[in-house]
């Protein structure tokens, strides 16, 4: 209560973890953080389970919306499992987001990187999918364990967000 | 009625560089015909910044591109030729559009890329 009296409750960073690996979902956490950069505020990014598919080199230009279990894309879930529905509404998405100046997810890391955000792989994760940090963007800044990124996130005005 | 009043936009009058100016809540400038290099000093000042010839060819940059009414955004200024991402958060450490735009003496970019 003191402390949050003395900073008046600002948010000094924001430490946000990314377990999925759908579009939306990423570039959800791609905004976030560099949202926080544009306002001052410091940035760290935990890339764990399929969210490491956001930082791995060969898969990273490939991701897809999810169109089965996503009552918001408004189309009968058989038909969102039909081959190709997921291809068509990614290329679909991806032309609007052009229209609105969004970078894509290798521009995207890129800026994050140039911005000062920090980029944690997870350990545990990387272990399970047999990831290796060469297969991974160059701008990750580490192989981390859970328990290092809480350290990392020491410090009043930190906010934590799984995405 | 008192949602009315809620909307109110504040607007105050300071004097800065000896100039009496006009800004908005947040300390942008609401008329660009009052900056002069002298407020924009004074405004970098405020912002603990001290302008180098770098910072000016920023500021200039964006002065320009409001002029021609391009949308400002971070990935835009990268992109830009004049400077790229890090360096413009090395002039301006701070929130760098919010901060090079206030200096400018141009509205706060309403963009979130």
């Amino acid at each position: 209560m003191k402390i949050m009296k003395e900073n008046k409750g600002a948010i000094k960073k924001m430490m946000i973890i990314l377990s999925k690996g759908t579009l939306e979902n990423v570039y959800a956490a791609f905004v976030l953080a560099n949202g926080a950069r544009m306002e001052g505020i410091e940035a760290e990014m935990f890339f764990t389970f399929f969210g490491l598919e956001a930082v791995h080199k060969k898969k990273l230009e490939h991701l897809h919306i999810a169109t089965v279990g996503n009552p918001a894309m408004h189309m009968p879930t058989m038909l969102g499992g039909l081959p190709g529905m997921e291809a068509l509404a990614t290329s679909m998405m991806k032309k609007e987001m052009e229209k609105i100046d969004m970078p894509d997810v290798l521009e995207f890391l890129e800026i994050l990187s140039a911005s000062g955000v920090k980029l944690w792989a997870c350990k545990l994760a990387m272990d399970m999918f047999h990831y290796k940090k060469e297969d991974m963007y160059e701008g990750i800044d580490d192989v981390i364990t859970v328990g290092d990124f809480y350290k990392q996130s020491e410090g009043e005005g930190v906010h934590m967000l799984f995405i | 009625m008192k949602q009315l009043l809620n909307i109110k936009i504040t607007i105050m009058e300071k004097i800065i560089a000896g100039k009496n100016i006009t800004v908005n809540e947040e300390g942008y400038l609401t008329d660009f015909n009052q900056w002069d290099e002298k407020v924009g000093e004074a405004l970098a000042t405020e912002s603990d910044i001290s302008l180098s010839p770098r910072h000016w060819e920023v500021v200039k940059y964006l002065q320009n591109e409001q002029k021609s009414q391009v949308p400002l955004s971070i990935r835009r200024v990268g992109k830009s030729g004049i400077v790229d991402i890090k360096e413009f958060y090395q002039l301006f450490p701070t929130a760098p559009l919010k901060t090079a735009t206030k200096i400018a003496g141009i509205p706060k970019p309403a963009s979130c890329i």
